[in-house]
């Protein structure tokens, strides 16, 4: 980075930048509040939403814990019973422990990489409201006596039973699929924002350690959300048209559902886990008055932990009966996590001795979180080892583990955060004696109610009875817990009373109470633009390291510190060294985000309820609400092609192609589809596996209908990239003509690609493997239906003069969307056609 | 022509190394599971199996060592000692270069750590 004089601005200048500013990134007032997608809120919002998600599933652990309290106990009935805890695992999961990652992240991350917003604040608006109506239609289900209540993981055939589990299960699958829609939303949110949109000179050694926890996670919800997604499909198939999937009588498995439950399920632990200890890495150098020590193997932790925690998924499924030599392998890798969990709390401990500690009230719940989640680890370690599990599993030995590793690995971690972190919402500390007296009752409430649930379930108590007799040897260690859990609450009580209480008689404070040295405390609770002007970063501890930082951003003498064109603008830079590359327009406030979460709700809600025509109406108005989003809000070319940043630099407005974020984020998602898609092809080859003919005699696609689609689709793919040409050469003519040639290619091959399992009448409620095939096949026939709508829409954009040979950014996505198409086409109508003829 | 290839700036050869270990967990893990379900269908036996999975895991290591030299040859063949935090190029890729160093190390152990069982199980369902 070049030096550059710093200019100095007379007052009425600096002031109108200021009015532009506070103009530009205004919060609407009134009810249009909710309308917002500024970082600020939506972290906010998530945050709230998730811990009251949090507050209502404690509730229900109490209820569970009260009617365990005692041998015989009749307070809860056993449906109740069932209902509260499994509620209670999903609510905690998938309601809270991943989604405050999001909220945190989306809060923090903007100011923390001093950049004005991520790249899409309008996909995070969207991805909250998906959050918080899927959260109320779960957390809602219980009051109508319909909540799931097979566990929080849904094992068929227990969960298939519709007679046993009634609508709750329906419920499960769709109110989480929706719920995952949201995590991918936020994960192609951060992975693009932490690459492309540090400040400048950020290079991608002084990242804070926070984004680069955040970047893994980003990428391991990618890899881990789809398949279950993939395993919610099958599993709706089977509840909804009876395709049985997981029904041995008809060729299906029941444990294709475990592996790909698990295989999101373990890989979740530590979605989990690394934010939470992101935030410690924050916390302790500030704490220790110095920069971390090994940041390196910080990040060797955070990469090595999230490709190992890939390797660990059978460990929940050694007493399913596979293969021991495959039992093993599993139980080497769950051994092997070990190790780059274990150096971060070196890293941590080599810190806070290389520095001089001050003790606070984050320190105390980070380090009491940090003992607890020790001793999760080293039960881990037993119940990875095979023949203990044997012993342990499905015992409270299991239950007492993970909520060791979840409530010291990430809920003390958490609240640390929140004591850390509360001046940069509300310019105000809170309470250090609430804090400490909280603390200790959460984590001698904590032991006091887990520690024995190692000793029943040693004893031999398996988890989810809703009641045992009074002779077995349990009854102490479940009065104990029961009184922890209730010491455990009141702590987290007090934490709440703290984070409630008002507040306005208490002094605002300066800014940067803690001394801490990165740029999340840069940011101003009154202002609503991120920072008054983007930095220019020398140093891992910027607000330790360069002297007079504070006052020159404030004073906007760093880029951007002007919005000229009324627009929010944010800059992008390049992944490595964070060289400035584009100055990027981000969408404003919109009530689409919130039309569209609520219609997606809707299709969820409805067919939940099997309510064919509304589920319809709600996708078409979807659709709708999607397509105005992206046609108004997306790719929109610039009044002038530059733009003056300040500095003497000047950037372009628009960029495509591989260049702009956009492409990164089709990139992205397409990925995480890629890996859904997979996930349904390992279950076909799963099926192969386990007969010895997977056919069972039932009639195949043929050969000619899929190997048809196949040429289809690859001469649609071939028009399409010539159709890329022809509007790289500014003749916009002939590619109109090539997108209406593809998109009939297109059609073609989706009724091509139906007709195999169609004409050679395969019923897919006989037997699995009609059933699989079909679920290939209307997998990838809905993707094509999707290139066909995007085909129409680059023709549309064209004629309505918003795409040119310059400004292609949608073509060029397109043909992205294409590259990952033509790869699912090939595979599943060349699988689907060839492999029953070679196998 | 070259042996080894020139030094590359890209976020990704950060993942070469796990990337491995991925791809050989998964070799194993797939290569035993369908062996074992379809036992007696093929024309090989599971020690011919085993020895076949212990060179590919000679293989892998072969490449995280390939991989972990790069890192080396990165990070200047040790000649910075971290932390690497100056806000410079070179000092952008020492970093990259130690971390690369110290993934593939954690990469190597992990392949060891699988391919035991390979060593001492000697059939599906001992």
């Amino acid at each position: 980075m070049t030096e550059v004089a710093i200019r100095e601005l007379s007052p009425e200048d600096f002031e109108a930048q200021e009015r532009e500013l506070r103009e530009v990134w205004r919060t609407p007032s009134g009810w249009r509040y909710w309308t917002s997608v500024n970082n600020t809120q939506i972290g906010l919002w998530y945050g709230a939403a998730a811990f009251t998600f949090m507050l209502f599933a404690g509730l229900l652990a109490l209820l569970v814990r009260v009617q365990l309290a005692v041998p015989e106990n009749d307070f809860l009935s056993a449906d109740v019973f069932n209902q509260a805890f499994t509620l209670h695992g999903t609510v905690m999961m998938f309601l809270f422990a991943v989604p405050i990652f999001e909220a945190v992240a989306i809060y923090l991350l903007p100011s923390m990489l001093g950049a004005r917003e991520l790249p899409f604040p309008r996909l995070s608006a969207f991805g909250f409201w998906s959050f918080a109506i899927g959260g109320v239609f779960v957390c809602g289900s219980i009051f109508f006596g319909a909540a799931p209540n097979t566990g929080w993981f849904m094992y068929p055939p227990l969960a298939t039973d519709k007679e046993y589990s009634g609508i709750g299960a329906d419920i499960w699958l769709l109110g989480l699929s929706f719920i995952e829609v949201a995590s991918i939303a936020a994960a192609v949110e951060l992975i693009v924002g932490i690459m492309k949109c540090r400040a400048p000179g950020m290079r991608i050694n002084m990242m804070p350690l926070f984004a680069w926890y955040l970047l893994i996670v980003a990428g391991m919800i990618l890899f881990a959300f789809p398949p279950l997604i993939a395993g919610d499909i099958l599993f709706e198939m089977e509840r909804m048209f009876d395709w049985p999937f997981f029904d041995a009588e008809r060729g299906g498995d029941p444990l294709l559902w475990q592996h790909l439950f698990w295989i999101f399920g373990h890989p979740e632990v530590y979605i989990i886990f690394l934010p939470a200890i992101a935030i410690m890495a924050m916390i302790v150098p500030t704490f220790a008055q110095r920069p971390i020590v090994g940041y390196s193997w910080i990040v060797l932790a955070a990469v090595g932990t999230g490709f190992l925690s890939f390797g660990l998924w059978v460990h929940h499924m050694f007493t399913t009966g596979l293969p021991q030599i495959s039992l093993a392998f599993f139980s080497a890798a769950s051994e092997a996590v070990a190790i780059p969990t274990g150096v971060q709390i070196f890293v941590f401990i080599a810190t806070l001795l290389a520095g001089r500690v001050i003790f606070s009230v984050p320190m105390l719940f980070g380090a009491g979180g940090l003992a607890i989640f020790v001793i999760g680890g080293l039960t881990g370690v037993m119940v990875a080892l095979v023949p203990f599990d044997w012993q342990a599993h499905d015992t409270y030995f299991v239950v007492a583990h993970l909520h060791y590793v979840l409530i010291g690995g990430m809920l003390f971690p958490v609240v640390a955060g929140i004591y850390y972190y509360y001046p940069l919402i509300d310019a105000r500390r809170l309470s250090d004696r609430l804090g400490k007296i909280a603390f200790w009752l959460m984590f001698t409430g904590f032991n006091v109610a887990f520690f024995p649930m190692h000793l029943s379930g040693l004893r031999g108590m398996p988890r989810r009875v809703f009641t045992y007799p009074a002779e077995i040897g349990w009854d102490w260690f479940n009065l104990v817990s029961t009184v922890g859990a209730f010491i455990f609450a009141a702590g987290v009580a007090v934490v709440v009373i703290d984070v409630v209480r008002p507040k306005h008689r208490q002094p605002k404070q300066e800014m940067n109470p803690w001394n801490a040295g990165t740029l999340e405390w840069i940011s101003e609770p009154e202002e609503a633009w991120g920072v008054r002007s983007i930095p220019i970063i020398k140093s891992r501890y910027p607000i330790w390291d360069q002297p007079g930082l504070l006052e020159d951003i404030k004073a906007g003498r760093y880029y951007l510190p002007d919005a000229q064109d009324g627009a929010r603008e944010t800059l992008v830079t390049s992944v490595l060294d964070a060289r400035p590359v584009q100055c990027l327009r981000v969408g404003g406030t919109s009530i689409l985000t919130m039309v569209a979460a609520c219609s997606l709700g809707g299709v969820f809600v409805a067919l939940t309820f099997h309510w064919w025509i509304a589920t319809l109406v709600c996708a078409l108005l979807t659709l709708a609400a999607i397509i105005t989003w992206l046609w108004t809000g997306t790719a929109e070319i610039p009044r002038s092609d530059m733009r003056d940043i300040g500095l003497g630099k000047t950037l372009p407005l628009y960029n495509s192609g591989p260049q702009s974020v956009g492409w990164w984020g089709m990139f992205i998602t397409m990925a995480g589809d890629s890996t859904a898609y997979a996930s349904l092809m390992f279950g076909y080859f799963f099926y192969w596996t386990i007969h010895d003919d997977f056919t069972a005699g039932h009639s195949g696609p043929g050969i000619a209908w899929p190997l048809l689609a196949v040429v289809l689709f690859v001469l649609a793919w071939l028009v399409m990239l010539l159709a890329r040409r022809a509007n790289a050469a500014d003749h916009p003519g002939p590619m109109r003509a090539a997108l209406m040639v593809s998109a009939f290619l297109t059609v073609g091959g989706c009724m091509a690609g139906l007709a195999g399992p169609h004409l050679n009448p395969m019923d897919p409620t006989t037997h699995v493997y009609p059933a699989i095939v079909w679920v290939v096949a209307i997998w990838t026939v809905v993707h094509g239906a999707v290139a066909i709508i995007m085909q129409l829409y680059c023709l549309a954009r064209s004629v309505a003069g918003r795409m040119s040979a310059r400004h292609d950014m949608d073509l060029q996505n397109v043909v992205l969307y294409w590259h990952f198409f033509v790869i699912t086409a090939i595979t599943s109508f060349g699988v689907l056609g060839l492999f029953p003829a070679v196998r | 022509m070259r042996l080894l290839p020139k030094e590359v700036e890209s976020l990704w050869t950060l993942f070469t190394a796990p990337t491995i270990w991925a791809a050989h967990f998964l070799a194993c893990y797939a290569a035993v599971a369908i062996y074992c379900e379809k036992a007696g269908a093929e024309d090989f036996t599971f020690a011919e199996l085993r020895l076949a999975l212990v060179l590919i895991t000679i293989l892998a290591l072969a490449g995280i060592v390939l991989s972990a030299w790069l890192a080396w040859r990165q990070w200047g063949f040790g000649s910075g000692d971290p932390p690497h935090h100056a806000p410079t190029r070179e000092d952008r890729l020492l970093f990259q270069g130690f971390a690369t160093l110290l993934l593939s190390g954690l990469s190597f152990v992990a392949v060891l750590f699988v391919a035991v069982p390979l060593v001492v199980i000697e059939a599906c369902q001992p």
